[in-house]
């Protein structure tokens, strides 16, 4: 099998027997990169310098008899959210346009001593707010499977990279669906760990009781690898878990799911949801029956307020986060002409470094947290929240995990919905429940939608710190589809006509 | 509720950002959108609820207080718009009339 379509896992394995170099890896990825990016644009920033040399570190230090993880020598796309020294921090805004911060984020020093070879910065929704990469400030991520269309976001250019055999890991941020969505849309796994479980120290805060960082891959144990290598305590994050990670290798190795209750949500389908979607998780859902599982439904009544319940507090978090850019200390400063005020150049600076999204959840927030308003607005919202914790804690006595389609249709065409912020908002339908009550979820593929051969997500959530179910779901649903098509989804890709440009067909 | 063009630059100019007339134009009627679908929140939300503010049952976070390196002054500079004497230079900060 090629090095690109390999899995990490497998790349492992070829690293430590000595068959390849991690140079000879990290070389063949940064020459797919070089090759299909201009269709992609998967790719904020790409240090190929620096990947070989931290490749040829991971060799040296093979050669000198070290014993490395599992996960030294491997390449990993990492999105711009993730601070890290030497290179730039986008955020995917023209506000942090050119700033280098001056230290890792605890997960990029985490990837690093673990002897991951960071391939370079990937694309995203401007501090992560989209569902598509659209509102990214400088340009939008292609979805591998058909050009026209979204990668989904805000963790488009990570889910792409994957999907296009640029890296084999990448890493994203999930705060109402932003590792899962891209996944689901682009045929790839991403998990969204338990809030807190992963260290949000060094990444660009959103909406920080919601932002979760996460790992994406193209297999479920690839996830589970990067999982167990990014998650973990981390003293500096004051809303990190002091608790063990759960086995999530272990986990994704087994698959065993004889016995476990899964329940279906009974509010997320019917009107909405592309018929093609429904059935590809339908069909799911019989696959893990047959393996052992029991099927049950479950009725969640208050995840029909989720969407509206995050729509106002995550803009009020994003409303307090980013006063943070305000031209003084770093990042884009406009109209410093030594007649302006502080605060006159604030006031510049912010209007022509946000992008429209930004400002529009900017002043949501600002409007729902304003005197006269708050009660109604954002304390509601926070009493939902109460009601969706609620609806999770009942359904979770009940059975061991929910599941549902990761979102209501395949990737939509670039452009569709620009004009129309709801209808994008609608995107994170079914992820924004677990962000709200900060258990663990994740995507994975279940097929291509018959209505117009893109790829479907099925999602599968968990209770808090038990994300080890997750990957045992996940594992048991990748093994028993793969058995019946041959391989992955995105084998088919590689050997497709619509994926031709991608170059990696036929080398299974 | 109907939010206007000029509710809505008095929301940017609280927010320190500055809007355009066309973005005051645009924004203003999806905002009222928005807005007016969010607030079914208040169906449900019952006086005998509490609210949740985060998801973790976590309260106060305390640690050891240990000295340790801080970033070097350069590093930080660096990033900087304008510096001036080893500090962040910041525009004035009194109005036109002080």
């Amino acid at each position: 099998m090629s090095i690109l379509t390999a899995s990490a896992a497998e790349l492992s394995a070829r690293l430590a027997s000595g068959e390849l170099s991690a140079r000879e890896v990290a070389q063949a990825h940064l020459d797919q990169i070089e090759a299909v990016d201009d269709r992609v644009k998967a790719f904020l920033y790409v240090d190929g310098e620096r990947a070989l040399a931290a490749a040829d570190a991971v060799d040296a230090r093979r050669a000198a008899g070290e014993q490395l993880g599992p996960l030294a020598g491997i390449p990993l796309a990492m999105k711009d959210i993730f601070t890290m020294t030497g290179a730039p921090t986008t955020c995917g805004s023209r506000i942090l346009e050119g700033w280098r911060p001056p230290y890792n984020s605890t997960i990029t020093q985490k990837l690093i001593d673990a002897g991951v070879v960071v391939l370079g910065k990937t694309n995203m929704d401007e501090f992560a707010m989209g569902s598509s990469t659209e509102n990214s400030g400088f340009f939008t991520t292609h979805n591998p499977w058909d050009n026209t269309r979204i990668p989904g976001g805000s963790g488009g250019g990570s889910a792409a990279a994957l999907a296009a055999f640029e890296a084999p890991l990448a890493i994203g941020t999930d705060t109402g669906g932003s590792i899962r969505q891209p996944a689901s849309v682009t045929g790839t796994v991403g998990v969204k760990p338990t809030y807190g479980g992963t260290s949000r120290y060094g990444v660009v805060a959103m909406a920080s009781s919601l932002d979760t960082p996460g790992p994406c891959a193209r297999s479920v144990l690839d996830a589970a690898l990067l999982h167990s290598v990014m998650a973990g305590w981390d003293p500096r994050d004051s809303t990190s878990i002091n608790a063990p990670v759960p086995d999530v290798v272990g986990a994704a190795r087994s698959g065993d799911i004889a016995g476990m209750r899964i329940g279906v949500v009974t509010e997320f389908g019917g009107e909405g949801y592309q018929p093609g979607v429904e059935q590809r998780f339908r069909e799911a859902l019989a696959i893990l029956e047959g393996l052992g599982a029991e099927i049950v439904e479950v009725s969640c009544p208050h995840f029909d307020y989720a969407l509206a319940a995050y729509y106002l507090i995550m803009p009020s978090e994003v409303s307090s986060n980013l006063a943070r850019f305000d031209a003084m200390r770093y990042g884009l400063r406009i109209g410093d002409d030594g007649q302006h005020s502080t605060e006159e150049v604030m006031n510049l600076t912010r209007g022509a470094g946000f992008g429209a999204e930004a400002k529009r959840r900017i002043i949501i927030g600002t409007y729902a947290l304003s005197s006269g308003y708050y009660d109604a607005y954002y304390g509601s919202a926070q009493k939902v929240r109460t009601l969706i914790t609620r609806d999770f804690d009942a359904a979770f006595g009940q059975v061991d995990v929910l599941v549902s389609p990761t979102t209501p249709t395949t990737a939509f065409t670039i452009g569709e919905r620009v004009d129309d912020p709801l209808a994008m908002y609608k995107a994170d339908l079914c992820t924004i429940p677990s962000n709200l009550a900060g258990n663990c979820a994740a995507s994975i593929p279940c097929g291509l939608s018959p209505d117009d051969g893109l790829p479907v997500g099925f999602q599968v959530m968990a209770p808090p710190l038990a994300d080890d179910r997750l990957y045992r779901v996940g594992a048991a649903l990748e093994r028993e589809l793969a058995s019946r098509w041959g391989g992955g989804l995105l084998d088919g890709l590689a050997s497709s006509p619509a994926g031709a440009y991608l170059n990696v067909g036929g080398v299974r | 509720m109907a939010l206007t063009a000029a509710d809505v630059a008095r929301l940017g100019e609280l927010a320190r950002i500055r809007l355009t007339d066309e973005e005051l134009a645009h924004l203003a009627p999806q905002l009222d959108v928005i807005l007016a679908s969010v607030a079914r929140v208040t169906e449900v939300a019952g006086a005998d609820v509490p609210p949740t503010s985060h998801a973790l049952p976590l309260t106060n976070v305390f640690r050891d207080d240990v000295v340790i390196p801080s970033l070097p002054a350069e590093a930080v500079l660096a990033a900087a718009p304008a510096v001036e004497d080893g500090r962040f230079r910041v525009p004035r900060i009194l109005g036109e009339e002080a």
